[in-house]
C-alpha cells in the first residue's frame, strides 16, 4: 500500500472536484428541460412573453453551464493524473463509456447550445427549439454514459480479469450499459435534476414575489418549475428505492453504513434517527421482504449466512483468498514461459479466488467499514430535504395556480431559503454513494490504495490546494453575475 | 476485424482527432491575437466573441480526444497523466480558466472585472497550442517513465507505471526538439487563428493587421516546422520488432515514411495546403484561407502522428527504459472494446454533419462590431 496521505491527498482532490461538479450539472439538467418547456409554450401560443421568460432562464442556464463544462474537464483528466493504475486496471471497460459520451453526448450538447444561446436572430424557430431540446437531451445523454462508467465501479458487471495483461477487460458491452445500478443511478440522478432546476426557479420567482415585480413572469416560472420538479420528484423518489433495493443486493456495507446497522439480520428495522426505529422497516425496504435478511457491519466483517443459504465469507477469509489469488497470479506469470503445466494450475488456482482479488490488498478486516456517521447522516439529510422539497413544490404549484402564492410571504421566504437547501440534498446523496463504497474504486477488485498514480503527496497537495482556489473564485464570480442578472429581471 | 486491424484504426481515428484538435486551435490562435493586437475595446470584444462562438468545439474535441486515447490506449494515459503530471496539470488549467472567461469577462457582476479573464484567455491562447505541442513531441524524443506490471503483485509500491524523476513532465521543456514542437503548433495556431478571424469578421481597419499576423506567424512557423521535419527526417527512432523488443533505428521515421508513401503524401499535401492558406491570408484579398489552411493543418498533423505510431514504431517511447516503451500494440484495448468502440465510432460522420450544419446556419452573416454592439446576448 502506498503512503496514506498519497491516497488521502488524491481522494480529496477528486471527492472536492466531484462534488464541486455536481454543484452545476443538476442546474444543468433540470433547467435545460424548463427552459425548453417554456420556449415550447412560446413556439406553440406565438407569446412573446414566453419568449422573453425562457430567455431569461437561458441566461442564468449559460452561466452555469460555462462552470459545469470547465470542470467536467478535470474530472476526465484526475482519472490519469491521480488514478493511473486504475486508469491502467480498468481502462479497458471505463474508457468506453467516457469516449462514447465524448462523441454522443458532448458535441450534441455544446453545438446546440451556441445555436440556442446566439441563434435567436438566425436560424429558424423550429430549428431554434429543436436545438433547445437538442442541448437537453446531449446532457441527459452525457449523464447517461457517466453513469454507466460509475455504475460499473459499484457493480463491475460485464467483464473478466486478463492474467496475462494484467487488467480488466470487458466481455459483454450489452452488460455494462444495462448494469441494474446503472438504470436506477442515471434515473435517480437525472430526476433529482429536475427537482434542482425546480426549486432553483420556484426559489428565485419567490424572489420577485417577494420584491412585488414581474409578478406574471414569477407564476409563469414557478408553475413550470413545480411541474418538472414534481414529475422529477416522484421518480426520484421511485428510483431512490431501487437504489436501495440494488444496494442491498450488491453493496451491502453501504446499505448496512447508510443505516449505522451493527448487527442485521432478518426483520432488520429501519432507524429514522439514532434510538427511533421502526421494526422490520429496513427489511422491507431493502428485500421488499418482511423477513429478508440484511447483514449488518458485523454481520459482514463475520461472515453470514442468509436467507437463502448463501453463506457470505467472513472479510477476514475474503482476504486470506485475495492474497491468494494475487500469489497465483504471480506464478502464473513468472512460469508462463518455462513451465506451462505448472502456470495452468496456478491459473486454476487464480480463477478460484480472483473474486476477493481486491481484499488481498486490504490490512485488516475494519478496513471494508467506510466513514458509517458520514455515510448514515447523509443519508438522512438526503431523504429528510427530499421529502421536504416535495411537500414545498406541492404546496407551491397549489397555490401558484390559485394564483394565491403573493399572499402567503412566509412560504416565498422558504422557498427562496430552500435553494441551498436541495444542493445540500444531491451533495449528500452523493456522499452517501461514494463514501459508501469505500475503500473500494472498484467493488471488491481495487481498493483505493492501489488505484493511485505513483506522485509525491506534496505534489497532489499542492494541486488540491490550486484548485481549490480556482473553485472558490468561480463560484464567488458566478454567484456574484447570478445575482445581478436576477435582480436586473427579465426584459418583457 | 483482426486485433492489428482494430489497433491500427484506432491509432487512426485517435491521430484524426489529435489532428482535428489542432486545426480547432484556431480558437486559441485568435484569442492570442485578440490579447496582442491593438486595437479598441470594441474590436476585441468582437474578436472574443468571434472565437466565443467556436470555443466549445474545440473543447469538445480535446475532451473527446483525451476520452478516446483513454478508451483506445489505456497504458498511454495511465503513464502519461500520471507522470506527467505538471503538464497535463498546467494544461489542463489554462482551459478550465478559458472556459469561463468568455462567460464571465464581460457580465454585470463579474467582481474581478474583465482584464484578469482577458489575460487567462491569453495565456490559454500561447500555453495551449505550446504545451500539448511540446508533449507531442516527446513522442519523438522520449520521456522518462518505467511500466511494470508484476508491481500489482509483488508487494511494495503497486503502481504500475513510474515516472523516473521529480519534475514530472516540466523536463520535457529543456528537450530542445519537444520545445520546437511545441513552439511550432503554437505558431500555427497562431496563424489559423488570425486565418479564422479573417473569415469569420467584417471590419475594413481589422483585416489588413490580420493579414500582417497571418504573414509574420506563417513565416515563423515554416522556418520552425521545416527545421523540426528535417530534425525528424534525420533523427534516430525507436523501433519494435515482431516480438516487441525495442531498439534505436537510425533514420526511424524516414523509413516510416518510405514504406507508407500514403503518409508522405498526406504530409507533403498538407504542408502545401497550409503554405496555399498562408499565402491566400498574407497576399491576397481572398478570406478562404482557414479552409485551406485546415485541411492543411488536419494532413500533416495526422500524418505526424501515423508515423510516430505505425511500422513498428514506439509512439510514446521512454528513455530511461527502453523496453518500457509504449507501441500501438502493448498499450491498447481488448480486441473486445476495440470493436465495441469500432462500431461506436461509426456515428462520427453524422455529428460531423450536424456540427457542420448548425456552424454554417451560424455563420451564414459575418460578424461586425455593429451587431456584437446591439447584440443582447454576446460574451
Amino acid at each position: 500500500m502506498l503512503a496514506a496521505t498519497l491516497v488521502g491527498w488524491s481522494r480529496l482532490q477528486f471527492a472536492m472536484t466531484a462534488a464541486y461538479h455536481w454543484i452545476f450539472v443538476p442546474l444543468t439538467l433540470g433547467l435545460s428541460i424548463i427552459v425548453a418547456i417554456m420556449e415550447t409554450l412560446y413556439v406553440v401560443k406565438g407569446d412573446d412573453f414566453w419568449k422573453n421568460v425562457a430567455k431569461f432562464w437561458m441566461k442564468i442556464f449559460a452561466i452555469n453551464f460555462a462552470v459545469g463544462i470547465a470542470t467536467g474537464i478535470i474530472l476526465e483528466f484526475e482519472f490519469g493524473t491521480n488514478w493511473s493504475n486504475y486508469s491502467w486496471f480498468v481502462g479497458d471497460i471505463f474508457g468506453a463509456p467516457l469516449a462514447i459520451e465524448g462523441i454522443f453526448a458532448f458535441f450534441m450538447e455544446s453545438t446546440f447550445f451556441a445555436v440556442m444561446f446566439f441563434g435567436w436572430n438566425k436560424v429558424s424557430k423550429r430549428f431554434h427549439l429543436a436545438s433547445t431540446w437538442l442541448t437537453a437531451l446531449g446532457a441527459a445523454i452525457s449523464a447517461f454514459w457517466i453513469l454507466v462508467a460509475n455504475s460499473w465501479m459499484q457493480h463491475p458487471v460485464g467483464t473478466e480479469f486478463n492474467p496475462d495483461t494484467v487488467r480488466s477487460e470487458m466481455v459483454s458491452f450489452w452488460a455494462v450499459v444495462t448494469n441494474p445500478i446503472a438504470t436506477s443511478k442515471f434515473f435517480h440522478a437525472v430526476f433529482s435534476g429536475w427537482m434542482t432546476g425546480a426549486v432553483v426557479v420556484a426559489g428565485i420567482g419567490c424572489w420577485y414575489l417577494l420584491k412585488k415585480k414581474e409578478t406574471r413572469f414569477a407564476y409563469a416560472s414557478i408553475i413550470v418549475a413545480c411541474c418538472v420538479g414534481l414529475s422529477g420528484g416522484v421518480a426520484t423518489m421511485l428510483t431512490g428505492d431501487s437504489s436501495g433495493v440494488k444496494a442491498a443486493k450488491y453493496q451491502p456495507m453501504k446499505l448496512a453504513a447508510a443505516e449505522g446497522l451493527e448487527n442485521g439480520g432478518p426483520r432488520a428495522a429501519f432507524s429514522i434517527v439514532p434510538g427511533v426505529k421502526i421494526p422490520a422497516m429496513l427489511s422491507i425496504l431493502a428485500t421488499h421482504s418482511v423477513d429478508g435478511y440484511v447483514p449488518g457491519i458485523n454481520n459482514i466483517i463475520e461472515g453470514y449466512t442468509d436467507n437463502e443459504g448463501n453463506v457470505e465469507l467472513s472479510v477476514a477469509e475474503k482476504m486470506e483468498r485475495g492474497s491468494q489469488a494475487i500469489q497465483s497470479l504471480k506464478q502464473y506469470r513468472e512460469n508462463k514461459e518455462s513451465d506451462p503445466e505448472l502456470a495452468a494450475a496456478y491459473l486454476a488456482d487464480f480463477r478460484e479466488n480472483e473474486k476477493y482479488m481486491g481484499y488481498g490488498y486490504l490490512n485488516a478486516p475494519e478496513d471494508v467499514v467506510p466513514n458509517v456517521p458520514l455515510v448514515y447522516w447523509s443519508f438522512r439529510v438526503m431523504i429528510g430535504l427530499g421529502s421536504f422539497l416535495m411537500l414545498l413544490l406541492i404546496v407551491l404549484a397549489w397555490l401558484s395556480w390559485k394564483k394565491k402564492l403573493e399572499n402567503f410571504k412566509w412560504l416565498q421566504v422558504v422557498a427562496l431559503l430552500s435553494i441551498p437547501l436541495v444542493y445540500l440534498c444531491g451533495q449528500a446523496g452523493w456522499i452517501v454513494a461514494e463514501v459508501g463504497r469505500q475503500p473500494w474504486t472498484i467493488q471488491d477488485l481495487l481498493p483505493v490504495g492501489v488505484a493511485v498514480s505513483g506522485l509525491n503527496p506534496a505534489a497532489v497537495q499542492t494541486t488540491f490546494f490550486i484548485f481549490a482556489s480556482v473553485f472558490a473564485l468561480f463560484l464567488v464570480v458566478e454567484l456574484s453575475i447570478i445575482v445581478k442578472a436576477i435582480a436586473k429581471g427579465p426584459e418583457l | 476485424m483482426s486485433y492489428q486491424f482494430l489497433q491500427n484504426y484506432w491509432w487512426c481515428l485517435v491521430s484524426l482527432l489529435g489532428a482535428l484538435l489542432t486545426f480547432l486551435m484556431f480558437v486559441q490562435g485568435g484569442n492570442f491575437w485578440a490579447s496582442v493586437l491593438r486595437i479598441n475595446d470594441s474590436q476585441r470584444r468582437m474578436l472574443f466573441n468571434s472565437t466565443g462562438r467556436k470555443w466549445e468545439l474545440t473543447f469538445t474535441t480535446l475532451v473527446t480526444f483525451g476520452g478516446a486515447f483513454f478508451a483506445s490506449f489505456p497504458l498511454f494515459y495511465s503513464t502519461s497523466f500520471g507522470g506527467a503530471y505538471w503538464v497535463w496539470i498546467i494544461i489542463l488549467l489554462t482551459f478550465v480558466f478559458q472556459a469561463v472567461s468568455y462567460e464571465f469577462q464581460n457580465k454585470k457582476g463579474n467582481i474581478i472585472g474583465a482584464k484578469p479573464f482577458q489575460i487567462f484567455l491569453c495565456i490559454n491562447g500561447i500555453l495551449g497550442p505550446f504545451l500539448v505541442g511540446t508533449a507531442v513531441g516527446t513522442f519523438f524524443t522520449g520521456s522518462a517513465f518505467t511500466v511494470d506490471k508484476s508491481a500489482i503483485y509483488n508487494g511494495g509500491s503497486p503502481v504500475i507505471s513510474t515516472w523516473a524523476n521529480n519534475f514530472h513532465g516540466l523536463e520535457a521543456l529543456a528537450q530542445p526538439w519537444a520545445v520546437a514542437l511545441g513552439v511550432a503548433v503554437f505558431l500555427l495556431a497562431a496563424m489559423l487563428g488570425a486565418l479564422y478571424l479573417l473569415n469569420n469578421i467584417e471590419d475594413e481597419t481589422l483585416h489588413p493587421t490580420l493579414r500582417k499576423g497571418v504573414l509574420w506567424s506563417g513565416l515563423a512557423f515554416v522556418v520552425v516546422f521545416v527545421t523540426w521535419l528535417i530534425h525528424l527526417y534525420i533523427t534516430d527512432g525507436f523501433a519494435v520488432n515482431a516480438e516487441g523488443i525495442v531498439s534505436m533505428e537510425p533514420y526511424k521515421y524516414t523509413h516510416n515514411f518510405v514504406a507508407n508513401p500514403i503518409v508522405l503524401a498526406a504530409l507533403f499535401l498538407g504542408v502545401v495546403f497550409v503554405l496555399f492558406g498562408w499565402f491566400q491570408g498574407a497576399f491576397t484579398t481572398s478570406v478562404l484561407g482557414i479552409w485551406f489552411a485546415g485541411i492543411g493543418t488536419v494532413l500533416a498533423v495526422l500524418a505526424i502522428f501515423l508515423v510516430a505510431g505505425i511500422n513498428g514504431t514506439a509512439y510514446y517511447p521512454s528513455n530511461v527504459d527502453l523496453q518500457s516503451s509504449l507501441t500501438i500494440r502493448n498499450s491498447c484495448s481488448s480486441p473486445f472494446t476495440l470493436k465495441a468502440m469500432f462500431w461506436a465510432s461509426l456515428a462520427i460522420p453524422f455529428v460531423v454533419a450536424y456540427i457542420a450544419y448548425a456552424w454554417h446556419a451560424m455563420d451564414k452573416k459575418k460578424l461586425t462590431t455593429e451587431e456584437i454592439d446591439k447584440a443582447d446576448i454576446k460574451y
